[in-house]
Formats: structure tokens, C-alpha cells, sequence
């Protein structure tokens, strides 16, 4: 038997994966490549209308792929950001600020929410959770009103942290947490538990690293939602505004800003996209070399 | 009343047990403390809140005034078009749901059997549609009405059509096109989470798996891969539960905010039609309580049957 074992993981180290028939494969690959170009199109698309120059942008009928591309759109929009009242790096760093604080927070609180729940039984850990889940489906706009006054009572109305604190504990990071963590076998905590390591310890050494696909794709979604949060709700400040708003703004400049428009939409999807590359590679590196779990 | 008595003294023992169990928990309590308070802050007690307004008349600067049921009423009786909103989103939830949600697992399970180097790759073009913002948009330049839109024209070139088709504002169109879309958009939240998951799956099970004799890729995937996937499949299921409830971006941004004859009006937007047109915060609160009720109903079907999953 331990031969026989052997012998398979061998083969399993040459070939990954030794019950694979080529036709599924080809079948596979072709289904991926057919959806994969539906899919791709607003990205080749938004990328193309960002190099257009006017008289394309409207050509009728519309064509998708540009001819002669040209960086004026680029330059108008530093031209227009140059000229805002307040100085355009004030947004950026707003919008900086809102993203990276709110997504480590939210990374940090609802990983060691998610830890006990999942690992742990204790009074009241089950309702807590299924209210958490349930929350989830309450629409969030009817919510606005009632977390405004919320927000005015504890005087967070135009100040950042009404949009940093409650994106901390949005319930979508606890849920995805949770379920990953489950996977996570109590042997080995038992394990560390003997050896002597304390909770906070075995929290940050041994469950953490053994989550890094599930708070990676957390730190995806929550970059991506923050990025692009508008924030009108709460933000009336000029010098408090976030980066999508200001951009919205010189947007509704008109039909003569369609150009800069399309550079806006590329210039904000690069970090969420840039972002989402670097950590998607790595959620699919750092589990196929790290071998914790083999 | 000696049984009484009994009962009332085993119910003391009881809570008398998990006050102790809950002082001994008190790592964990404190654990979960950050999250907990500000959750019940910012999430429910405005929750709370609303189910309160839904029984009031509420239009945001006077005070609050309790009606009862009324809104409720109102809402089944009175009103022809959120019967519409109902029925239209009952259509999208139902098509673009589940379609949605196997999409999304079976794209995850593809990208998963490709070579490493080619994953990431194809994991962002999967997930570009939902990256990339508002880029749903270029479906309205697609089914424009006029025969300069992509569809139109290319159906009168093939000849299909003789005059172009106002997908956008026929109510025979409308909805159609609003399914389409919103699945085009479905690989979301869920997808990634498969991604993820799929990743964390020990790898030992495979190699057992090879041993006991399976034989391809299909029996590994119900027999392996879906039971080890369970907990992410659940939060997949809730993901799409709320996405496709909760239809709105799409048909207000493609076929106008209100439609032609309410052609696409779906729960939200009935919701977002009276609470920031018309300003009936209460009536707005007593539709979402309708939709949350409906969505708890669908979640516990839907759990019930991923546990016979693997089996």
C-alpha cells in the first residue's frame, strides 16, 4: 500500500492531474476562450474610447477599436484637474485614505470576528451569525436615512469616518471569512494550543497565512467598492470630497468633455484592476507552493 | 405545580451553564467585539429602524406618524404597479439567478483545471464586466433603437429585420434586455469566492480521490470538490440571492427611470421611485421589508438544498 501510494504521488508530481480525458480539455479551453471575448469587451472597450480623439468618439455608426489614438483626452483632463478649486491631490489622497484605511480595518475586524465564529462555540455565536447573514439582505437604501442619524449623532456627518468606520463591519467580509475558516482543520489548532501559543498568536500565524486566497479576495472587493465610493451622502466639504466625485463633477461638464470622460473611466479602473492582478495571481501562487494544507 | 417548579429550576441550571461556558469564553467574546459593536451600530440598528418606519407615514420632514398596516395594505391591494415590480423581478431572480450562480461556479472550476500561468490571465477577463464599473453602459450604445445600434444594424444587414427595433422602449424588448445584461454582469462576488475556495481545497483528497478508483474529472467534482466547496457554494448562494433581488443599476440605466408602462420596474426601483422621488420613506420601508422576507424564505430553501450536495 505505502508503495502503491508513493508511486501515485510520483505520478501525480509529473502529470497534476492523471485522470484528465484531452477532449475535455480542448472542450474547456474553447468554452473559456468563446465566453472569455464576450466577456473581455468592456475592458478592450473602455480602454479604446480613452485613446479615441474627438471626431471618433462621434463617428456614427460607433466603432469599437480606435484608429489614430492620441493622448488628448489625457491631457485635457490634467488640464481641467489643474484648474480645480481645490487642489486635485486633495481628492486623491481622500479617496487614498478612504480605501486603504477602511479595507485594513475591515480586514482586521472581520477576520478576527470571523475566527471565533468559526472555530469556536460559545452562547450566542450561532444567532450573532445568522443575523449577520440575514443583514445582508436588507436593501441598503432604505437603511440611508436612519444611518444618517445615526452618523449626525455622533457628529460624523461630513468627516471621512462615516464612510471608513461602517465599511469596518460590512457583513459581506465577516460571511466570506467564516466560510473559509472552516476549512481550516482543529487538529492543527489543538496542536498549537498545546505547544503553548495563545489565541491572538495562533490568529495571526497559523489562521491567517492558511486564509490568504479567502482575505485577498476580500481585500479585492472591499478596494473595489471603496475606490469607488461617491460618499455625497455624508461629504459636503469641498476639501473632504473623494476622487469619483470631483471626477463625476468635471464629467457633467458636457458633450465636449465625452473624451475626457472615457480617460476618467480608464484612470479609475486602473487601481481596483491593478490591484485585483496582483492579488488574484497571488491567491493562485501562494496556494499551490505553500503546501500547508498538503 | 411541582412540575413547574422543576422546570423553572432546570431552566435556572441551564442559564447558570452558559454563563459559565460564556465567562470562559471571554477571549472569544472579545474577539468578536470590534465587529459586533459596530455592526449592530451601523448596520442593525438602522435595520431595525426601517422595519419600524414600514409601519408609518413618513415623508421625511415631519416627524413620523404610526399607521399600522396601512403601508402594507396599500401595497397589495391598491397598487397595480408593484404587482408589476414583483412579477418582473420574480422573471429576472429566477432567470438570472440560478443561471448566474452555476455560471459562475462552472467558470471557476474551468479556470481552476487550467495550467497555473494561464489562471490569474483568465480570472480577470472573467471578472472584467464586474471591475469595470459602470461599463454596462455600452449595452445601451449595442440595442439602441435607431439603426446605427450594433444589433439593429447587423440583424438588417443579415436581413433578419426590415425596420430597427426599439429594444430599449418596447415593452415587448425591455425586459429581455434587461436579463441578458444583468447575466452578462452575474459572474460577481460568488465567482471570486469560487476562485478562492477551489484554492484552499486539500490537495490530499485529490490524491486519495486517484487511489479509490475515480475515474474523471466529473466524478472528482461531485464527489470531492463539491462537498470541500460547501461553505463557499452557501456564500455564493446568499451573494446571488441579494444580486438578483435586488435587479436596479441596469434597467434604470438602459431603459430609463420610470420605464415605458413600468415594462422593467422591479422591487428596487419601486422602492427608489418613492423613497427619493416621491419621498414616502414609510411606504419605501414597507416594500423592502416585503423583499427582505421574501429573500430569508429563498435563502433557507436554497440551504436546504446545498446539504444534499455530495451525497
Amino acid at each position: 500500500m505505502e508503495r502503491k501510494v508513493m508511486e501515485i504521488r510520483r505520478r501525480h508530481l509529473r502529470r497534476r492531474k492523471p485522470n484528465r480525458s484531452k477532449a475535455g480539455d480542448i472542450g474547456i479551453y474553447l468554452l473559456l476562450i468563446f465566453f472569455g471575448l464576450f466577456m473581455a469587451f468592456p475592458l478592450v472597450y473602455a480602454i479604446n474610447s480613452a485613446f479615441k480623439p474627438m471626431d471618433e468618439i462621434f463617428v456614427f455608426p460607433p466603432k469599437l477599436f480606435v484608429k489614430n489614438p492620441t493622448l488628448d483626452n489625457f491631457q485635457d483632463l490634467l488640464v481641467i484637474m489643474g484648474k480645480s478649486w481645490v487642489p486635485f491631490s486633495r481628492y486623491i489622497f481622500n479617496t487614498v485614505f478612504i480605501t486603504t484605511v477602511g479595507t485594513a480595518g475591515h480586514l482586521l475586524i472581520s477576520s478576527m470576528g470571523a475566527y471565533v465564529l468559526a472555530k469556536y462555540v460559545f452562547p450566542g455565536a450561532k444567532t450573532f451569525f445568522n443575523i449577520v447573514v440575514v443583514a445582508l439582505m436588507f436593501n441598503g437604501y432604505v437603511t440611508a436615512i436612519p444611518n444618517y442619524l445615526i452618523m449626525s449623532k455622533i457628529g460624523w456627518v461630513d468627516t471621512v469616518w462615516a464612510v471608513v468606520v461602517p465599511a469596518f463591519a460590512s457583513p459581506m467580509g465577516l460571511f466570506l471569512m467564516k466560510q473559509y475558516m472552516e476549512g481550516i482543520p482543529d487538529a492543527l489548532l489543538e496542536a498549537a494550543k498545546i505547544d503553548g501559543a495563545h489565541e491572538w498568536r495562533i490568529f495571526t500565524r497559523i489562521v491567517m497565512p492558511m486564509v490568504k486566497p479567502a482575505w485577498l479576495t476580500l481585500m479585492i472587493l472591499s478596494v473595489q467598492g471603496l475606490w469607488n465610493t461617491k460618499a455625497s451622502n455624508f461629504i459636503y466639504s469641498e476639501e473632504l470630497k473623494t476622487l469619483p466625485y470631483a471626477l463625476q463633477q468635471i464629467i457633467n461638464g458636457g458633450v465636449a468633455r465625452a473624451g475626457v470622460g472615457a480617460a476618467v473611466s480608464l484612470v479609475m479602473m486602473v487601481v481596483p484592476v491593478t490591484i485585483f492582478i496582483v492579488s488574484e495571481s497571488n491567491i493562485i501562487e501562494t496556494m499551490a507552493s505553500s503546501g500547508i494544507k498538503d | 405545580m411541582t412540575l413547574m417548579k422543576k422546570y423553572l429550576k432546570k431552566k435556572k441550571r441551564e442559564a447558570a451553564i452558559s454563563w459559565k461556558i460564556a465567562k470562559k469564553s471571554k477571549t472569544y467574546y472579545l474577539f468578536l467585539a470590534p465587529y459586533a459593536i459596530l455592526f449592530l451600530l451601523f448596520y442593525i440598528l438602522p435595520v431595525i429602524s426601517s422595519l419600524f418606519l414600514s409601519f408609518t407615514y413618513y415623508n421625511v420632514l415631519e416627524p413620523p406618524k404610526f399607521i399600522g398596516l396601512q403601508n402594507y395594505i396599500n401595497l397589495i391591494l391598491a397598487d397595480d404597479v408593484f404587482l408589476t415590480a414583483v412579477k418582473n423581478t420574480f422573471l429576472i431572480a429566477v432567470i438570472t439567478g440560478p443561471i448566474g450562480y452555476m455560471a459562475a461556479f462552472i467558470f471557476a472550476w474551468f479556470i481552476n483545471e487550467l495550467p497555473r500561468y494561464l489562471r490569474a490571465f483568465a480570472v480577470v477577463i472573467f471578472y472584467a464586466p464586474t471591475i469595470s464599473g459602470q461599463v454596462y453602459l455600452i449595452w445601451a450604445i449595442m440595442f439602441s433603437g435607431d439603426a446605427y445600434g450594433y444589433i439593429n444594424a447587423f440583424l438588417l444587414k443579415l436581413g433578419i429585420i426590415n425596420a430597427p427595433i426599439l429594444w430599449l422602449t418596447n415593452p415587448d424588448y425591455m425586459l429581455t434586455v434587461v436579463i441578458i445584461v444583468t447575466l452578462w454582469m452575474s459572474l460577481g462576488t460568488g465567482f471570486l469566492a469560487f476562485v478562492a475556495g477551489l484554492q484552499g481545497i486539500d490537495k490530499a483528497q485529490y490524491e486519495a480521490g486517484y487511489i479509490d478508483g475515480i475515474k474523471n474529472r466529473w466524478q472528482e467534482l461531485w464527489y470531492i470538490t463539491l462537498p470541500s466547496m460547501k461553505p463557499m457554494l452557501l456564500f455564493g448562494a446568499v451573494m446571488t440571492i441579494t444580486q438578483s433581488f435586488g435587479v436596479a443599476d441596469v434597467p434604470m440605466a438602459l431603459t430609463g427611470f420610470p420605464s415605458t408602462d413600468y415594462a422593467t420596474q422591479t422591487v428596487v426601483t419601486h422602492l427608489i421611485d418613492y423613497g427619493s422621488v416621491r419621498f414616502e420613506m414609510g411606504y419605501a420601508a414597507a416594500i423592502a421589508t416585503l423583499l427582505f422576507i421574501t429573500m430569508i424564505l429563498c435563502n433557507k430553501a436554497i440551504q436546504a438544498m446545498l446539504r444534499r450536495v455530495g451525497t
